[in-house]
C-alpha cells in the first residue's frame, strides 16, 4: 500500500510499504478514506520530538471503512462499518479508561517501559507518533491496523460527510477539551494563543461553552480572519503588544482564562526571551520554546486558569513560576481524551450547531502529502488545514 | 514590507526584522547628531585631537545612512552601508589607540560599543538579505468561515457533556 513515511527532519516521502495485518485478537484493519495533517505532525516533521525511526508511517487523524476484524472484537465493530479513529489508542478497561482519561490509558502503549522512564508513568499509545508512545503505524496511508479496535473507534452517521466528522478524531475534541478544562463562566474573557486548526476549534468551543468574549492571538492574516469570522476579537502579535491589548480588553485586569494552542514551536520574535530560547536550543540546553506559557502566566488574571492543549515534549526554562504561584493560577493540560467528548460533539454536528469542515483549506491525494507538509508548516497559500484522500 | 521570508519565518512577512532596521536607522541619526555636535570633545577623548573634523564627518555619514534606512522602500543596502561604516569606525578608533594610551578606558569602551553595533548591523543586514524579493501572494479571504451554520447564538449552549462510555467520572 501507499503511505507517508518519516525519514528524518523535513523528509517525509510517499512510499509503498507492506499492507498491515491483524496481529492481535482485538485488532481491526481500516481502509482510510480521509486523513489530515495535524500541527502535532509538524513537531515530527521539524524533528522537535525525539523517538521517531526511519520508516515510521505518519498520521493520527484519519477515518475510513472497516475491512477486517480480529476474533476478539466480538461484534462491537463489523466489516463495512464507517468509523473515525481517535488518535489515542484505548483499551476501555483500565482504571484511567473507565474514568474517561483516555489519553492516559495504562495498557495501550506497547513501549510502556520507555515511557515509564521518561515520564515517570506511561501514557496511552498513539498512532504515528514516536516510539515513546508505542511506535504504532499511522493513518496517512491506504490501510491502518487499529489495536483495541472494539473500543478505539467513533461510529459516525452516514448522513454526515467525511469532511464534517474527520476532525472528531483529534482537533475538534482537542479545542473542546481545552475550553472545558478552562471551566468557562458566562462573565469570562478567554484568550487563545495560536489560530491554527486547534486554535480555531478552541475559539469556537469557548464560545459554545458560553464565554463572554474570546480574544484570538496569531500573526498570520488568514488565520486571524478565520478567527474573526467566528466572532473573536483578534490580536496580531507581530504588530501589537499582546499584554497591553489583553489588559485593555479586560479593564486592566487580564483575561480570566488563557489557552495555549501553540505549543513548543512558538515563533521567535525579537523579544529577549525568544532569542534566549533559540540560543539555548542551539546549545541543546532546552528542548521547547515556552514563550506563550510565560506570556500567559504574566497576563492572566490572578485566580485564573491556564489550559494547555499545545504540545510540549521535554524541558522548558525560565518559566515565571513565582508569578504563577503567587497569583494562584490553575494549570490544566494534556493530550485529548478524545472519546470522552465525541458523543456530545457528534450530536452537535448532526444538529447543525457547528460544521467542522469550515477549517479545511486544502485537499489532495497521498502523493502530494510531502509537499503539503511544507505548505502547512510554512503557512503558504493561505493553508490552515490539509485533508488527504488515499 | 510584505515580503516572503526564509523558511524559519514560516512564509510570513518578517516585520520584526524590518522594525529592527528602522530602530537602527533612528539610532544612526541620534549618534550622528551627537558626533556632529560634540565632535571636538569626542575627538579629544578618543585620541584624535587635531582630527576632530573626522568625527564630524563620520557624524554626517551616520545621519545620512540613518535617514536613508528610514526613507528607503528597501533598507537592506543601507543597513549593509552601516556595516561598512562600522568597519571605518573600528579602523579609526584603532588609529587613535595606536597614537597614545591616554584615556584608555574611553577608547576601549568606544571600541566595544562599535563592535556591539557592528554585530547588530550584520545580523539585521543578513536577515534582510535572506528575504526573497517576491511580494507575498494576496491574502485568502476566510471571512465567511464561521463554522456555525445556524449562527453562533444557537450553538452557545454552555455545558460540555461527557460521553456515555465514561462510567466513573471524577
Ligand atoms: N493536546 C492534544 O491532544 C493536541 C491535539 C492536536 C494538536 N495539539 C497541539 O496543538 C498545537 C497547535 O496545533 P495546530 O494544528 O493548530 O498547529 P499550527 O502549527 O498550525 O498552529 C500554531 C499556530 O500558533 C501560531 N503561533 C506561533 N507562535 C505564536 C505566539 N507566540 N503567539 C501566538 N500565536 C503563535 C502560529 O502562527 C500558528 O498559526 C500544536 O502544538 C499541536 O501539537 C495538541
Ligand atoms: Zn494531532
Ligand atoms: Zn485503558
Amino acid at each position: 500500500m501507499r503511505a507517508l513515511v518519516w525519514h528524518g527532519k523535513e523528509d517525509i516521502r510517499c512510499e509503498t510499504v507492506p499492507d498491515p495485518k491483524i496481529e492481535e485478537p482485538r485488532d481491526a484493519i481500516v481502509k482510510v478514506t480521509s486523513c489530515a495533517i495535524c500541527g502535532s505532525d509538524l513537531h515530527l516533521y521539524d524533528h522537535f520530538m525525539i523517538g521517531m525511526k526511519k520508516g515510521d508511517v505518519m498520521g493520527h487523524e484519519f477515518m475510513g471503512e472497516v475491512v477486517d476484524v480480529g476474533p476478539g472484537v466480538n461484534g462491537r465493530l463489523k466489516v463495512g462499518e464507517r468509523v473515525v479513529v481517535p488518535f489515542t489508542i484505548i483499551c476501555g478497561e483500565c482504571e484511567q479508561c473507565r474514568r474517561g482519561n483516555f489519553s492516559l490509558c495504562e495498557r495501550s502503549n506497547r513501549n510502556k517501559e520507555k515511557a515509564d522512564t521518561v515520564f515517570g508513568h506511561t501514557t496511552a499509545g498513539l498512532f504515528g507518533y514516536t516510539h515513546l508512545t508505542g511506535g504504532y503505524s499511522g493513518g496517512q496511508a491506504e490501510y491502518v491496523r487499529v489495536p483495541f479496535a472494539d473500543t478505539t473507534h467513533i461510529k459516525v452517521p452516514e448522513s454526515l460527510s467525511d469532511e464534517q466528522v474527520l476532525f472528531l478524531g483529534d482537533i475538534f475534541p482537542t479545542g473542546w477539551q481545552a475550553a472545558a478544562q478552562a471551566e468557562i463562566e458566562p462573565t469570562d474573557t478567554v484568550a487563545v494563543w495560536g489560530c491554527g486548526p486547534v486554535g480555531q476549534f478552541t475559539i469556537r468551543s469557548a464560545m459554545m461553552q458560553g464565554a463572554r468574549q474570546v480574544v484570538a492571538i496569531d500573526r498570520v492574516p488568514e488565520r486571524l480572519t478565520m478567527a474573526e469570522a467566528a466572532g473573536a476579537t483578534t490580536i496580531n502579535f507581530d504588530s501589537e503588544s499582546v499584554v497591553e491589548r489583553l489588559n485593555d480588553l479586560t479593564d486592566g485586569k487580564g483575561p480570566e482564562k488563557c489557552i495555549d494552542a501553540v505549543g513548543m514551536e512558538s515563533h521567535v520574535t525579537s523579544t529577549v526571551d525568544g532569542i534566549y530560547d533559540r540560543v539555548k536550543q542551539a546549545l541543546m540546553l532546552e528542548t521547547d520554546r515556552p514563550h506563550v506559557l510565560r506570556e500567559m502566566i504574566y497576563v492572566c488574571r490572578p485566580g485564573g486558569t491556564l489550559s494547555i492543549p499545545g504540545v510540549y515534549g521535554g524541558l522548558i526554562d525560565k518559566v515565571p513560576f513565582g508569578a504563577a504561584m503567587n497569583k494562584g493560577l490553575t494549570f490544566r493540560m494534556g493530550q485529548t481524551h478524545v472519546n470522552r467528548w465525541t458523543d456530545d460533539l457528534t450530536r452537535r454536528i448532526e444538529q447543525g450547531e457547528i460544521d467542522p469542515s469550515f477549517v479545511i483549506t486544502h485537499q489532495c491525494g497521498l502523493d502530494d502529502g510531502p509537499e503539503m507538509y511544507k505548505t502547512f508548516r510554512d503557512k503558504e497559500d493561505g493553508c490552515i488545514k490539509v485533508v488527504l484522500r488515499p | 514590507m510584505r515580503y516572503k521570508t526564509n523558511l524559519s519565518q514560516r512564509g510570513q512577512a518578517d516585520t520584526a526584522t524590518y522594525r529592527f532596521a528602522q530602530g537602527l536607522g533612528i539610532f544612526s541619526i541620534v549618534l550622528g547628531l551627537f558626533e556632529v555636535v560634540c565632535g571636538r570633545w569626542l575627538g579629544r577623548l578618543l585620541g584624535l585631537e587635531d582630527k576632530e573634523y573626522i568625527v564630524r564627518l563620520y557624524g554626517g555619514r551616520e545621519i545620512l545612512t540613518g535617514v536613508a534606512i528610514l526613507a528607503a522602500k528597501d533598507p537592506t543596502p543601507w543597513v549593509w552601508g552601516r556595516v561598512a561604516g562600522d568597519a571605518l569606525d573600528i579602523g579609526t578608533l584603532a588609529c587613535g589607540y595606536a597614537r597614545d594610551r591616554d584615556n584608555i578606558g574611553s577608547k576601549v569602551t568606544a571600541l566595544a560599543a562599535v563592535t556591539g553595533a557592528t554585530a547588530a548591523d550584520v545580523y539585521c543586514a543578513a536577515k534582510l538579505s535572506g528575504e526573497s524579493r517576491l511580494p507575498l501572494p494576496p491574502v485568502k479571504d476566510y471571512s465567511n468561515r464561521s463554522g456555525f451554520p445556524n449562527g453562533m447564538p444557537r450553538a452557545k449552549t454552555g455545558t460540555a457533556f461527557v460521553s456515555e462510555v465514561v462510567v466513573e467520572t471524577v
